[in-house]
């Protein structure tokens, strides 16, 4: 199935195993979703669950916290992530506060469901990758489903959690294909490994994941075995899994489309440079998006974003000068 | 309010304020809703053959709301609009070519293609964007009003925006702002109806959008946004006001677009027939049969002003087309600018 049929899938679950389950968004219901996410839902469970709202993001992601202070298990679409960021208020005063700041008095179990990430040529004021900016907040949990299995599973673990969770989904991957893994033992909290290897490992998460899995497979034609690492949640972070593979490895690149400054890859390399300082071989290398507003033109925008030529060329870096120090002279 | 909705609840009658039109004006406005709409054909054309890509919102069917509304402008008034704004743009005077030159990516194009079709700027013809975050472009209005309020130069600045952006915060914070602090802003909603695909009514608990002006304590009016005339005196009337009083106005033009939201749009929220009605008010077709009703126009000239409005269309994919992409060295240019030196005295 495709990652948004895994996406309408999990919904369409959610929806018939509880009935405190609302989806609440623009255009979720008689347009079926921007990206067709919930095509069908309101014919299925009526304008009560399904609802449309207006254009009015801090309002009805504010409305979802209450419902689910109040004990609904909203699921609060927002349709892209650059638009998530007038609703950044509620967000990060309401939901990420509420328990800690009521002394458990509250809890805000409310999903919150955003399309993110570049590519389409469609200019700074909708291609941004913003998930860090969740990620750096106390309070909030962010998952980032790379594959159609995640895509699938990943929304009931975040309705099983009593805290708020933001899932993003990278736009490109909405038509991506792939195999749904049984839901048993699934553990969304943890990161995975996509490709073993040991000469070096790519840390990365959701729409980058293929371009790391391609720019393995050129390495390996190299005879450079990467180990890539899906994050999968990106708060909490796991930290074990990426220091684990260092310890192997002893090298690290970390591939985010969001920008470097500050970003995600920054955290992960500062994280395992304080953690794993010994047993890295190589400096660090990140491979990010250009720091400039994604650009329109074709050109442009591909020259902003990571690539798989510029996540080989990062890792050819970091193994190619220590496998000739070590090569016999 | 899926019936076309002409003046009737207006509280304006368009014959009342329609000035005296001389057969110039009345073909400078017909050949300019000629050029928006052979533009914006052409351009669906380009996006189908993949010259033009990501997202492309066309205002097929709006184009007497545009062509009014910008029609009672003085060159030096400001205008802000949001990303279904390629009339906006050339009726602004952004030329064609460099229209779309920008939706191809080239350095010809008015942002040097980093822009595209939601993000058309030109600052010289005072053509402020293309903003894509719905209510995005009217905090930026307010903010160019205040600046010509404090300086005291005389314009208005017009900011156009859709019926959907009324639900946002940035409306009402607007709207208050303006009226609180005088500013010379015209609220130009174009209401068309749906905000991608949910009905004005699915969206507004109260769905006269003028008259949420009252709210504000400032002038609100609707206007038949099919009637190109009509929104040319309403607008008249409205830009006066701003400017007589410097106080904002806003004003609703009821309007609609024939084509899908985007070009992405499946189109199914709406009913065909709804569409087909809408379509009867045509103002491509309206206007050139009023015109030749009052003998301002023949079927000759008609046919003289569409060809002339098409090959100034096909003039523009050719030279869009001969002009360079814009070199991906080019990526960092423009994101930081040259120190400013304050003149002594400003604002004192
Ligand atoms: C803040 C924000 N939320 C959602 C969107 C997605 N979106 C783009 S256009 C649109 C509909 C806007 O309708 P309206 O303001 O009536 O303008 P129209 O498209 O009819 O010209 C929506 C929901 C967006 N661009 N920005
Ligand atoms: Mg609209």
């Amino acid at each position: 199935m495709t990652y948004r049929e895994a996406v309408r899938e999990a919904l369409r679950e959610a929806l018939h195993a509880d009935p405190r389950v609302v989806l609440i968004g623009e255009d979720v219901g008689r347009y079926g979703g921007a990206y067709a996410c919930s095509l069908g839902l309101l014919e299925e469970f009526g304008p009560d669950r399904i609802r449309d709202t207006p254009l009015s993001e801090n309002a009805f992601l504010g409305a979802g916290i209450g419902s689910a202070v109040a004990g609904l298990r909203p699921i609060v679409e927002i349709m892209t992530i650059n638009f998530a960021l007038l609703a950044l208020d509620q967000l990060v005063n309401n939901a990420a506060t509420l328990r800690h700041m009521s002394a458990g008095q509250l809890s805000v179990p409310l999903v919150v469901r955003m399309a993110s990430g570049a590519g389409r040529q469609l200019a700074a004021q909708h291609s941004h990758s913003l998930e860090v900016w969740f990620a750096h907040v106390p309070g909030l949990k962010v998952l980032a489903p790379a594959t159609v299995s995640d895509a699938r599973h990943m929304l009931a673990a975040a309705l099983a959690d009593p805290d708020p969770v933001i899932i993003c989904e990278h736009a490109l991957l909405y038509a991506t294909e792939g195999e749904v893994e049984p839901a048993a033992g699934f553990d969304p909290w943890r990161a995975a490994v996509r490709r073993a290897g040991d000469d070096l490992t790519i840390v990365t998460s959701g729409g980058s994941l293929p371009k790391c899995l391609a720019a393995a497979e050129q390495l390996a034609a190299e005879g450079i075995a990467a180990e890539v690492i899906d994050l999968r949640c990106l708060r909490p972070l796991d930290l074990d899994a990426v220091a684990a593979s260092v310890a192997t490895t002893g090298r690290l690149v970390t591939v985010d489309e969001g920008w470097r400054t500050c970003g995600l890859a920054a955290e992960i390399t500062a994280a395992i440079a304080e953690r794993s300082f010994g047993d890295l071989v190589a400096p660090p290398a990140r491979v990010c998006t250009a720091e400039v507003p994604i650009p329109y033109a074709r050109q442009l925008e591909e020259a902003a974003l990571p690539s798989v030529a510029g996540i080989v060329a990062a890792a050819r870096r970091l193994v190619v000068p220590a496998t000739a120090e070590e090569a016999p002279a | 309010m899926s019936e076309p909705g002409p003046a009737a609840d207006a509280g304006l009658s368009p014959s009342a304020t329609t000035p005296v039109l001389a057969p110039a004006h009345a073909r400078r406005l017909l050949a300019e809703m000629l050029l928006v709409r052979r533009f914006e054909e052409r351009a669906a054309e380009c996006y189908t053959e993949g010259r033009i890509r990501g997202f492309l919102h066309l205002g097929v069917g709006q184009e007497a709301t545009a062509v009014g509304g910008t029609a009672a402008l003085e060159p030096e008034d400001r205008l802000v609009a949001a990303y279904r704004e390629h009339a906006h743009a050339l009726l602004r005077g952004v030329p064609p070519a460099v229209v779309m030159a920008e939706m191809f990516g080239r350095s010809a194009g008015c942002c040097r293609g980093r822009g595209g079709s939601m993000h058309l700027i030109d600052a010289q013809r005072r053509f402020y964007g293309g903003y894509a975050i719905v209510g995005g472009g009217m905090p930026l209005a307010v903010g160019l009003a205040l600046a010509d309020r404090l300086e005291q130069r005389p314009h208005v600045t017009a900011c156009f925006f859709g019926d959907g952006a009324v639900a946002e915060g940035a409306f009402h914070e607007c709207l208050n702002l303006a009226a609180l602090w005088r500013l010379p802003v015209l609220f130009f909603c174009e209401n068309n109806l749906y905000a991608m695909g949910t009905a004005l009514g699915r969206h507004q608990a109260m769905p006269l959008i003028h008259r949420k002006a009252a709210g504000y304590g400032i002038e609100g009016m609707v206007v038949d946004g099919m009637d190109v005339l009509a929104v040319e005196a309403a607008t008249r009337l409205a830009v006066e006001l701003v400017r007589g009083t410097g106080m904002p106005v806003l004003i609703e033009a009821r309007t609609y677009r024939f084509r899908a939201h985007s070009m992405y749009d499946p189109d199914r929220y709406r009913d065909k027939d709804e569409v087909a009605r809408w379509k009867t008010r045509d103002p491509l077709v309206t206007f050139p049969r009023r015109l030749r009703d009052w003998g301002l126009l023949d079927d000759e000239s008609l046919r003289e002003l569409d060809a002339a409005a098409t090959a100034a269309v096909e003039q523009a994919v050719a030279e869009a087309e001969a002009s360079p992409p814009e070199p991906a060295a080019e990526l960092f240019r423009d994101l930081v600018g040259e120190p400013i030196r304050q003149p002594a005295g400003a604002l004192s």
